[in-house]
């Protein structure tokens, strides 16, 4: 056992933290802003194996955050502030007569002042078999991993003991996990708490309509276990029985407050520590109690991030007031100044479900509690729809409930308590019904509430870019902390940001380079609505005034090469990259249909879809790398590299691989790569469908297509995902009902997993859904961004993305299916193209004036019974690589 | 009945080390060296041509018509790939970037545009 300082003699007093969730880290950081850190000791006690994570986004594991992402905690933070943070090793009694905490590992501490943060825990009904094995609870990382290994390996079918916010999130999951999943609520409607009968409706509708089966107005009555004593079932208190191998409680939490009663300090009837209006603890003034285990002055316990954050900041504001006067007395009896600083008495309960597919969302008043408020109710079953907000007699908006269509969620609640600028009904009738208005953030007064995660207001967001000169939403999120929370609120930000930078005349010049103003967006827009089909008009036509009639450069070219190759067929321009004036915009890879390696030299990838390829055309390929003497090795992308072709040789190569059936493999274009392939479904035993059929269609229909950046893309048979689907631009992984889509993935320098865009697809709304997203992509992505970047950057993020190519909310989607049919028409093998055509033939010599003596400089020397590129014969006279400037 | 002789349009692209303007008599005509029709150029794209003494040139033609040619080895990486970069011009200068790390060349100068220390020999061009 180790004693550190005794309590309250130390040389700096002593703050101990119970708890690092959500709500701990955020006093953390309270503590920080104020310079507590640099005046206390502060010491934590945290029972999880890791530091504080962002739980309210703990559903994205399942689409692919890692735990890593899912952190709260810079450990650069904790060093830089000196705060001690023990992990798993939980507090077990606090002594507060010798003011000293016990963790579980024996370690005591004392303190000046103690501040729980224990939050809550998932309350599982009293059920027999409530503790077998398949019996799970949805709180933590921990729990996640479990429910994930179980459902892999044992279970095809899961029940959620629940069906509110949580429960229906936990239910997304199980199902997005590959389970058939059911929903057992005792209330009769779903989301008891947030939305009345009619917004249960219409949300029933909506699960139903994914595939869940729902189970309103009874209970659980018994967990039904087999021999093994796993579970197989469920007894409903209405008589009938679920069967299920895996079953999650999400019944609700309680507050965490036993260490609290343990150690003789005020909890309430139902739970929760007595605090404050300054969150201390009414039963001791040097205890403070914060986020979800305190119950509030205004006698509620807020089952919300929100209003924990709040009482976090209120707590660490009265501890420094604390400090600032005379030493609490030897009763403890703070001075009165401390009070009044700062305090928390209540708190929004706006709350949108995060759950794929469905939009539910309530904010303020939702239920009409108010005296003399009215409703205005728009509810259409056929879509699913049900809105109604509650408007106050002064005609001011006091909250609202949104099913089936949350878009104007972010809008309305900021609007909470103020009197819109347009009538009610307006703003829940469906855009073309009536008038269709829009309600622009910019009619929201500055004191508007825009993210209620953080509380941050209008007039804060207008600040960050007016006086801390912030240009873009991420340093606007960094700096206000808007947007970093559920999330639901970014959209409004990105709006309110760009208005506020056209308002102050920023001017930011997002050109392409120094040719063209225009981002290669807008170029695109330019191209295709005007048909330009040649980059010289482009440049002497929407080029900036003193590039016009230039030559361009090395940036604009090759991105305009791309956008005219990406629509060639539609605007009628040449089709082959080396055709015309094509020819003179490609990068020197391009332009060789090979790629140009260091010493000069080049490779060779013949396209292998699927990564599916014959014995006789593998010894092709090895015949013609040994007769050429090139060096071979196979890629990450499932196929063959070819080494070492001097530019001479690349038309006799690929005319014997051409020969053999092989085409280009686009290795050298910023183009559609590789899809890769598991064996699926015809080999593997856990296969669900034909994922090496599904990747050659793919590949193949996408071969050729010219985009931003290069194109990744892999198909897996089953949810283990042994193609790695989920690091790619576009990857696919079967389910036993067809297939999910995840884009925006990832791998190399800066790895992403990709989001889930889409789930049980049809082969066909699979393809049709691909097509959208890539044409999408390359219609507004910037140059050499890639999927995951562009996905980041753009404003609204994946929401936007799925919003346009699966709703259709832009209306492009049928000229984005038509753009790609165009493509899928119009490919033809470059190589094949290439060998038959003697002028671009005449291109793959050596020297002009000695076409078939090999270039001096490339030369091999063997390694490992193949050969490599002789380095010093490139090293003869030139200068060190170092301090040159590389752009 | 008599033809008329066939006038030939053929331009020949001729090169010389930029130095020996200075050492050769004012006049003689030494030192040039056929390399190429002009009508092989592309605007915007280059060629790689073999020198007696084992150097290489990369030639290329902009939009104007106008012809350059540099040293073909870029000397960050030693490789002989200047011919087949990208060009571009700067404030009415013309400019080759190589294909490997995409460090820019002055075409008329050899000046390297990203790093004033580095400079790659240039040759004087005759289009005859
Ligand atoms: C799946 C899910 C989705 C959610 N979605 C939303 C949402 O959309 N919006 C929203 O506002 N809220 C949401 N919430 C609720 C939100 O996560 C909580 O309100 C928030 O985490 C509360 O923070 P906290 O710090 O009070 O508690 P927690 O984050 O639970 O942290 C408490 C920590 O204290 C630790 N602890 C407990 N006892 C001890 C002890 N004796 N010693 C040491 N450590 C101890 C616990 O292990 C835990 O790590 C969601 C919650 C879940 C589970
Ligand atoms: S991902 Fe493919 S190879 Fe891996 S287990 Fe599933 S079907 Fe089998
Ligand atoms: S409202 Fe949740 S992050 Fe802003």
């Amino acid at each position: 056992m180790s004693t550190t300082a005794p309590a309250g003699t130390g040389p700096r007093p002593t703050i101990v933290l119970v708890g690092h969730g959500m709500v701990g880290q955020r006093f953390l950081e309270a503590l920080a802003e104020r310079g507590l850190t640099a005046t206390h000791r502060v010491v934590v006690l945290c029972e999880e194996p890791r530091p504080a994570y962002d739980r309210v986004q703990l559903t994205s594991y399942f689409s692919g955050r890692t735990p890593e992402e899912l952190s709260m905690t810079d450990p650069a933070f904790l060093a830089d502030h000196g705060i001690e943070l023990h992990l798993g090793d939980p507090a077990e009694s606090v002594d507060r007569t010798a003011r000293q905490v016990t963790a579980r590992s024996g370690l005591v501490v004392g303190y000046d002042t103690l501040v729980l943060a224990t939050g809550s825990f998932p309350f599982v009904p009293p059920v027999p078999g409530k503790d077998a094995e398949g019996c799970f609870v949805y709180r933590t990382i921990e729990d996640l991993l479990a429910i994930e290994a179980y459902a892999k390996a044992r279970a095809t079918t899961g029940a959620v003991v629940g069906g509110g916010l949580l429960g229906l999130e936990a239910a997304g999951a199980l199902q997005g996990l590959g389970l058939t999943t059911h929903i057992v609520e005792f209330a009769p409607r779903l989301m008891p708490v947030q939305v009345d009968e009619g917004g249960g409706a219409a949300l029933l509708r909506t699960i139903e309509g994914m595939g869940l089966t729902v189970h309103t107005g009874t209970g659980t009555q018994e967990v039904v276990t087999g021999d093994d004593g796993a579970v197989t079932g469920m007894k409903l208190s209405d008589g009938s029985t679920v069967a299920t191998d895996l079953v999650v409680f999400s019944a609700g939490v309680r507050p965490r407050d036993q260490l609290a009663r343990d150690s003789g300090l005020t909890v309430g009837e139902r739970g929760g520590i007595s605090v404050d209006e300054q969150c201390r603890t009414v039963s001791d003034p040097r205890v403070f109690a914060i986020g979800e285990c305190a119950l509030a002055s205004d006698g509620r316990v807020y089952g919300l991030v929100a209003p924990g954050y709040e009482m976090a900041e209120t707590a660490a504001a009265t501890i420094a007031a604390d400090g600032m006067s005379p030493e609490l007395s030897a009763e403890g009896m703070p001075p009165a100044v401390a009070s009044g600083t700062a305090s928390f008495t209540g708190a929004d309960l706006s709350t949108k479900l995060k759950l794929l597919g469905v939009d539910v969302a309530s904010f303020g008043d939702a239920h009409g509690a108010a005296a003399d408020c009215l409703d205005v109710v728009y509810s259409d079953s056929r879509s699913g729809t049900y809105k109604k907000l509650v408007i106050g007699s002064g005609g001011e908006l006091l909250g609202g409930i949104l099913v089936g269509d949350a878009e104007a969620y972010g809008t309305l609640r900021a609007f909470t308590g103020s009197v819109p600028p347009i009538a009610p009904e307006q703003l829940v009738l469906p855009a073309g019904a009536g008038a269709p208005v829009q309600l622009g953030p910019s009619a929201l007064p500055d004191e508007a509430i825009v993210c209620s995660c953080h509380n941050v207001t209008k007039g804060a967001i207008r600040g960050a870019v007016t006086e801390h000169s912030c240009t873009t939403v991420p340093e606007v999120k960094k700096c206000t902390k808007a947007g970093t929370g559920c999330g639901s609120c970014v959209k409004v930000l990105g709006q309110l940001v760009t208005a506020e930078l056209e308002a102050s005349g920023v001017e930011v010049d997002k050109g392409l380079c120094g040719c063209f103003a225009q981002t290669r967006e807008e170029l695109y827009e330019i191209v295709l609505a005007l048909r330009v089909s040649s980059y010289r008009q482009l440049l002497d036509r929407y080029g900036r005034e003193d590039a016009r009639g230039g030559d361009g450069c090395e940036v604009c070219k090759p991105a305009v090469g791309s956008v005219i190759a990406s629509l060639a067929p539609v605007i009628g321009a040449e089709n082959h990259v080396l055709g015309g004036e094509q020819a003179a915009l490609q990068d020197t890879n391009d332009h060789f249909l090979a790629n140009l390696q260091k010493n000069g030299s080049y490779s060779i990838v013949p396209r292998i879809p699927g990564g599916e390829i014959t014995p006789e055309k593998l010894i092709v390929i090895g015949e013609v790398a040994r007769d050429f003497g090139l060096y071979t090795k196979i890629t990450g992308g499932q196929r063959i590299d070819m080494f070492g072709a001097r530019v001479e040789q690349l038309p006799l190569i690929w005319t014997r691989l051409v020969d053999a059936g092989f085409e280009s493999g686009h290795a050298y274009g910023k183009s559609l790569r590789t899809v890769k392939s598991c064996v699926g479904q015809t080999w593997c035993r856990y296969g669900v469908q034909d994922s090496v059929r599904m990747a050659i269609d793919l590949e193949l229909r996408y071969r050729g297509l010219r985009s931003p950046h290069k194109l990744k893309s892999a198909v897996s048979g089953c949810a283990r995902e042994c193609a790695e689907a989920q690091s790619k631009d576009f990857g696919v992984i079967a389910t036993a009902n067809g297939w999910n889509l995840y884009v925006g993935g990832n791998g190399g320098a800066t790895p992403r997993h990709a989001d889930l865009l889409a789930q049980d697809l049809s082969d066909a709304e699979l393809v049709r859904l691909i097509d959208r997203f890539l044409m999408f992509y390359i219609r507004t992505a910037d140059r050499l961004e890639r999927t995951s970047t562009w996905l980041e950057r753009i404003d609204g993020g994946l929401d936007h993305v799925r919003d346009v190519v699966v709703e259709d909310s832009l209306g492009i989607c049928e000229e984005l299916e038509s753009l790609m049919a165009a493509h899928v028409d119009a490919y033809r093998d470059e190589w094949a193209e290439t060998i038959k055509d003697p002028e671009k033939l005449s291109r793959f010599v050596s020297f002009v004036n000695a076409p078939d003596t090999p270039d001096p400089v490339v030369g091999f020397v063997p390694e490992r019974d193949q050969i490599k590129p002789d380095l010093p014969l490139l090293a003869i006279g030139i200068r060190p690589l170092e301090g040159s400037a590389q752009r | 009945m008599t033809l008329a002789p066939e006038t030939t349009t053929t331009l020949t692209v001729r090169l010389r080390p930029a130095a020996t303007a200075a050492t050769a008599a004012p006049g003689a005509d030494d030192g040039w060296l056929a390399v190429c029709d002009l009508s092989v150029l592309i605007p915007g794209r280059g060629v790689a041509a073999l020198l007696p003494d084992g150097r290489q040139a990369a030639v290329f033609m902009d939009r104007a018509g106008r012809v350059y040619a540099i040293d073909n080895r870029d000397p960050f990486s030693g490789a002989a790939v200047l011919s087949r970069g990208l060009t571009g011009s700067h404030r009415g200068r013309a400019f080759v970037a190589s294909p490997l790390l995409k460090q820019r060349f002055d075409l008329a100068s050899g000046l390297c545009l990203d790093d004033e220390s580095v400079r790659v020999t240039t040759y004087e061009v005759q289009v005859e």
